[in-house]
């Protein structure tokens, strides 16, 4: 049972790193109907920036949080300004291959041509969290990594909730013409979640980096969360959170059962995620939390 | 010389056909000579750029008619062409088929499997079909990796080289002419479905689902069926690629080749099979321009060496997927059509 027990508390972490993720992504698509799947290579480029402030650079750590910070908002404006802006107002498939090329082409280039595309490992930089005596052993990374997700995830609903660029970015979720009508500038808007996108992305990349190493290959990471994206219903913040825990539990789960059974097949966990994007997309492709669509012609 | 005033079709079959001019004639045979007459005077390492080139060419074939005629984006085309690969080593491995009996299954196997993930193009479209055919793509590799013991996962199979007569396709000229030949007989194929009621069954789903399906398609039936038609060419590529390889493994298939399929029909141009064939040609060459600039690179900076020659293409190719995107999102092949309307009728301008 507590074997049980702690893989439920690892796997929620894991679920909280993906809601962490699929934010990021859910802030985009809301405001500028875009598709981000470059969102997980802003987490690889976050745990290589991670490595380079805190190891490379040795930096101390609010130092260092603050200049990986200030890089992703710098990569985030400049990423909406040179590729996405020119693409306002095209078809959808036409911004998710920009937003593809950006990933797998340019910044998979940039890690491999910075860093050499290696693994990277950074242990020991982030603060420690002391355990709770008596408790079910959970290591101190992990640990860690909810608390900074959970405060993240709160400071990005509260502000989209209460302050007045939050407020714009919801109303220009729902109509931009009406929006600009209103005296707002739609692309400062849009400059701004993807800026929220790229922050959160590598604040994700960091806390990874910290507990697992970091490698090109992370970013498949972002694939991962589009199971949560999906299963949470893609324009729902709170629906991402839900989603994040119930896809980290049932992995972790899936992987500690599965594995024994299949033996020597490469893990479960690798393709559980992906096995949750079919079943919902051909079940409820809305998600749990989404809003059905009707379409009209 | 009488000057020309313009092409004029008299009958049906004129107004029908794909080749309306002489000239368009003699261009076709002088280019199809000049090809099957390659291994003559070009080495051995630009006929393997060819073969590439011939064998991307039948999978992207598949994959513009998925996605430039039916437009059902895919991102699992390269798990397509592993399902065909692998199918068409196993069978001849294993089970004792010839390599022109494991074709034919290849192909049916990857439209199986491709129709199979096509299946919820039913409810959903664009992005989220997008996620389902990556999500397709990991579980079918994830499938041919857990069932090591049939497949060989990542340590492979051997495909034997094909047999004609009694003699194997072993060198690079003889494998050359299969490839070519399948290459002419997919574009011919692409290029008719493109034009036959299946086509224009596709365009019209593609411009507007909703009004296709009031105008009595089967919109569900269609893009099932772009699914299957677009994975044959697939599992067809898959089956050559191995063969050619003599092995196949699933490092043979990387997800990132399906989205340098996907961004050689942008570059291309989608929906048109010209389109198709200059993205692959395009891109083929662009690898081969940094294959040769790479060592230059790596001579006048030493310090970046193997990193900036390893990041070099991925680079290139993305920044190229970009300008196209936004300079030229109609592709080479919308060019090519402005060019040729601009001479057809030259020096007039209308």
């Amino acid at each position: 049972m507590t074997d049980f027990l702690r893989l439920v508390v690892t796997g929620s972490a894991t679920g909280m790193v993906y809601a962490l993720i699929a934010i990021g992504f859910v802030v985009i698509l809301k405001c500028s109907q875009a598709f981000n799947i470059a969102q997980g290579h802003f987490v690889m480029i976050g745990g290589y920036l991670g490595f380079t402030f805190l190891a490379m650079l040795g930096l101390p750590l609010w130092a260092a949080l603050l200049a990986a910070i200030a890089t992703a908002i710098v990569m985030g404006l400049v990423i909406e300004r040179l590729t996405l802006r020119p693409l306002v107002g095209q078809p959808a498939l036409p911004v998710i291959m920009m937003t593809i090329a950006l990933g797998f082409c340019i910044l998979d280039g940039l890690a491999i041509l910075i860093w050499g595309g290696e693994y990277k490992v950074y242990f020991g930089y982030l603060p420690k969290i002391p355990q709770i005596p008596g408790g079910i052993y959970i290591p101190s990374e992990t640990l860690l990594t909810v608390i900074v997700s959970v405060t993240v995830i709160a400071i990005l609903m509260i502000f989209l909730r209460y302050s007045k660029v939050g407020l714009m970015m919801r109303a220009t979720a729902e109509d931009e013409h009406v929006v600009q009508a209103a005296g707002v500038r739609v692309s400062t808007i849009y400059a701004f979640s993807w800026v929220i996108a790229s922050v959160t992305g590598v604040i994700a990349g960091i806390l990874l980096g910290s507990a697992g190493g970091i490698s090109p290959a992370v970013s498949n990471i972002g694939l991962k969360a589009f199971a949560v994206v999906l299963l949470g219903g893609a324009n729902s913040l709170g629906g991402a959170i839900i989603a994040g825990i119930i896809v980290g539990v049932a992995e972790n789960v899936a992987a500690a059962y599965l594995d024994p059974l299949l033996s020597a097949s490469g893990g479960v966990a690798s393709v559980f995620p992906f096995i949750v994007m079919i079943v919902v997309l051909i079940i409820r492709p809305s998600g749990l939390f989404g809003l059905q669509r009707i379409e009209r012609i | 010389m009488a000057l020309r005033s313009g092409t004029f079709s008299e009958t049906y079959a004129q107004d029908m056909a794909i080749l309306r001019t002489k000239t368009q004639w003699v261009i076709l045979f002088a280019f199809l000579a000049l090809l099957f007459t390659c291994p003559l005077f070009l080495s051995d390492m630009w006929l393997t750029v060819i073969i590439m080139i011939g064998i991307t060419l039948i999978s992207v074939h598949g994959l513009n008619i998925l996605t430039g005629y039916c437009g059902q984006a895919s991102l699992g085309h390269a798990a397509f062409m592993a399902v065909g690969g692998f199918t068409s080593a196993i069978l001849c491995t294993k089970v004792g088929f010839s390599f022109w009996a494991a074709l034919p299954c290849a192909g049916l196997a990857a439209g199986l499997v491709g129709l199979l993930f096509g299946l919820p193009s039913l409810r959903i479209k664009g992005f989220y079909l997008i996620m389902s055919t990556i999500a397709a793509y990991f579980i079918v590799m994830w499938v041919i990796n857990a069932a090591y013991n049939i497949t060989g996962g990542i340590l492979g199979i051997s495909a034997p080289a094909p047999q004609i007569f009694g003699v194997a396709l072993r060198s690079t000229a003889s494998y050359f002419y299969l490839v070519m030949i399948m290459a002419c007989v997919a574009t011919f194929a692409a290029e008719n479905i493109g034009r036959s009621r299946l086509g224009r069954a596709f365009i019209a789903i593609r411009d507007n689902d909703l009004a296709a399906e009031v105008m009595g398609i089967n919109v569900w039936g269609y893009k099932v069926l772009a699914f299957f038609i677009g994975c044959v060419f697939a599992g067809v590529a898959g089956s050559l690629l191995v063969h050619y390889y003599r092995w196949c493994s699933t490092e043979m298939f990387h997800f990132q080749d399906s989205i340098w399929y996907l961004g050689m029909l942008i570059v291309g141009g989608m929906g048109h099979t010209s389109g198709a064939i200059f993205g692959v040609v395009f891109f083929r060459l662009l690898d081969y321009l940094v294959a040769i600039t790479a060592p230059a690179l790596t001579a006048a900076f030493p310090a970046i060496a193997a990193q900036a020659a390893a990041s070099l293409s991925l680079i290139m190719r993305g920044l190229v997927i970009i300008v196209f995107l936004i300079f030229q999102p109609r592709g080479l092949a919308h060019g090519w059509h402005l060019i040729k309307a601009y001479f057809q009728l030259w020096p007039f301008s209308h």
